[in-house]
């Protein structure tokens, strides 16, 4: 960093002014105005009364904000820490391959994670597809029928999820990967020699080494998946959704199906509020590995 | 699995092998592969569903089917507005990408080497602001759109998607490890600061502006929320948007559509693997 003697205010201001106005135009005024919104009953674009804090209050008191809480921390619950623990173990198994076969399975792996969302939900919609999709074969193995599984309200998270799994893995990988190159050889090779198993090798040194990064990728997927939207709604609709609501949901249908700006806005803060927390302990993570 | 071990002396030769060929890690390299092969099963399903769809038979002949499939996908071409969709992301993903690596790459220049008041609050705002809830912003980001009459635009489409702090920390800490004496001999020669950047800092740096640029380009092509929100109007929506709202595909003809929708981006990430990865590590703050 260029530690100038004079400080070079009008040089510096066309640099920093394009990101600044986008930034301020469509990050802090938006942000400011969610905030203002939620204490009021605007709709969608109609901007409305001041009514304190009765969205704030209603919040409590609403069935569905609660539901798309549980749900999500349901659906948070099923991806991130099996995502986190599949890059892991995917990780290891590439790093273990050389030059070209690593190449060709790191990008089998990695493939998914670049689709858009539509091309992943319409693939499995089709191998889930009722009665004869290429996965209910497995399914009728294990509950012995086939389910309609998007339409079968206990099966559609775990589906969303399972689906989300395969799509978003990948991207864990390659942090995992960039994480296991960073080991040292020689600590295996010192391992190797004083008679350590594969077993013994992963717990005392993989293991303690790779955690950090470990916990970066969690927090990741944390904030990550508790953002779901797009692959639920391409599954079950804008229609009846009560029972696997989720709080983006929540937001876009308070918003634009049901035109309540305002408690819209209130559930964004909401989600707004959980996302920063999570940022905070991903940062005080992040800085507890700098200093190791 | 080095071949010196095949003509290691006899004898003591299949022990040696065993142990040079590393029979755990051999078998670990087949699960592997093999696992590899099974998660990229639904791609391999997907296409070859396509060719030869699902109760319906190989005709037998190989090339008929094949013929049958490109009926196929050239009736999702050209039965649907998917060029009109293909444009329509072209043109705003490419906006987003142009647009986010500008912005970034002036303000992370400015915050690495210039000083001015106000730095310190701006870097400390642009991390504060790394892992935002976009999606927590729809309802006030349609608000200023359509008060500013961009909803059903391609502008409109891409503005909110320009928020991308992290390009800028990117840019901060490359431009940060840019030799002193790089600069200062340009500055000795009496280049700009805005020649300095584009002549010196950027191509020094031309790798992590190539690797942002796809990284970028593809979260845009793939963003589904906002261009979803933005646009009602189907001649005008993106393609991640448009498939799914396609009345005039059906049967087999979804999956050659979601096919074709995720062709460019897959094809430039198998093109650009390398820069991708390298992309994502830097920008995930592993390293850089």
């Amino acid at each position: 960093m260029a530690k100038a003697p004079r400080l070079d205010n009008r040089t510096a201001l066309p640099f920093v002014l394009p990101f600044v106005a986008v930034y301020g135009l469509l990050f802090l005024y938006p942000t400011l105005q969610m905030i203002w919104m939620s204490f009021t009953n605007s709709q969608l674009i109609v901007p409305g009364k001041f009514v304190g804090l009765d969205n704030y209050l209603y919040l409590f008191r609403d069935w569905r904000f609660g539901r798309a809480v549980s749900n999500t921390i349901y659906f948070v619950a099923m991806t991130a820490i099996p995502s986190t623990a599949l890059g892991l173990g995917i990780a290891m198994i590439v790093a273990r391959l050389k030059g070209r076969v690593q190449a060709i399975v790191l990008a089998l792996f990695f493939l998914p994670y670049v689709l858009p969302v539509a091309t992943v939900t319409t693939i499995w919609g089709w191998m889930l597809g009722y009665p004869d999709g290429v996965l209910q074969g497995l399914i009728a193995l294990v509950v012995g029928h086939p389910v309609r599984v998007f339409r079968t309200v206990s099966w559609i998270l775990p589906a969303v999820a399972v689906v989300t799994l395969w799509w978003t893995s990948g991207f864990n990988v390659l942090l995992f990967l960039a994480g296991l190159r960073a080991i040292p050889p020689e600590l295996y090779e010192a391992a190797k020699l004083d008679g350590g198993g594969r077993w013994t090798q992963f717990r005392h040194i993989t293991w303690p080494l790779i955690w950090p990064v470990t916990a970066l990728v969690f927090t990741i997927q944390l904030i990550l998946q508790l953002k779901l939207f797009d692959q639920l709604y391409l599954y079950v609709g804008g229609g009846q959704v009560d029972a696997t609501l989720v709080l983006v949901q929540y937001i876009y249908s308070l918003g634009f199906q049901k035109d309540r700006g305002g408690y819209a806005a209130t559930v964004a803060v909401a989600l707004f509020v959980i996302v920063m927390a999570l940022s905070v302990l991903q940062f005080t993570v992040l800085r507890a590995r700098g200093r190791r | 699995m080095s071949g010196e071990a095949v003509v290691a002396a006899p004898g003591a030769s299949q022990l040696r092998l065993i142990r040079r060929l590393d029979v755990g890690g051999l078998v670990l390299s087949i699960i592997g592969l093999g696992a590899a092969i099974l998660w990229a099963f639904p791609l391999y399903w997907s296409i070859m569903t396509t060719v030869i769809p699902p109760g319906g038979h190989s005709s037998g002949s190989a090339l008929t089917d094949i013929g049958n499939a490109l009926g196929l996908y050239a009736h999702v071409l050209f039965g649907t507005e998917i060029g009109l969709w293909y444009v329509n992301s072209i043109v705003t993903s490419t906006g987003v990408t142009v647009g986010v690596l500008f912005i970034s790459a002036t303000c992370g220049y400015a915050i690495s080497q210039l000083a001015f008041n106000g730095r310190k609050l701006l870097w400390g705002m642009i991390l504060a602001s790394f892992m935002v809830p976009i999606q927590a912003l729809i309802i006030n980001h349609f608000f200023l759109m359509n008060a500013l009459h961009l909803i059903n635009t391609w502008l409109g489409v891409i503005l909110p998607q320009l928020i991308a702090p992290v390009a800028v920390i990117v840019y901060k800490q490359f431009f940060d490890s840019v030799p002193k004496e790089l600069r200062e001999a340009a500055l000795l020669d009496g280049a700009g600061h805005w020649s300095l950047l584009f002549r010196v800092f950027l191509p020094v740096n031309w790798g992590v502006t190539a690797a942002l640029a796809i990284i970028v380009f593809i979260g845009a092509w793939n963003a589904f929320l906002w261009p979803f929100l933005a646009v009602t109007e189907e001649p005008l929506m993106n393609i991640s948007v448009g498939i799914t709202q396609a009345q005039e595909i059906f049967g087999v003809g979804e999956l050659a559509g979601a096919i074709l929708t995720g062709l460019p981006v897959a094809l430039v990430y198998l093109i650009f693997q390398r820069k991708v990865t390298d992309a994502i590590i830097v920008s995930a703050g592993i390293k850089g």
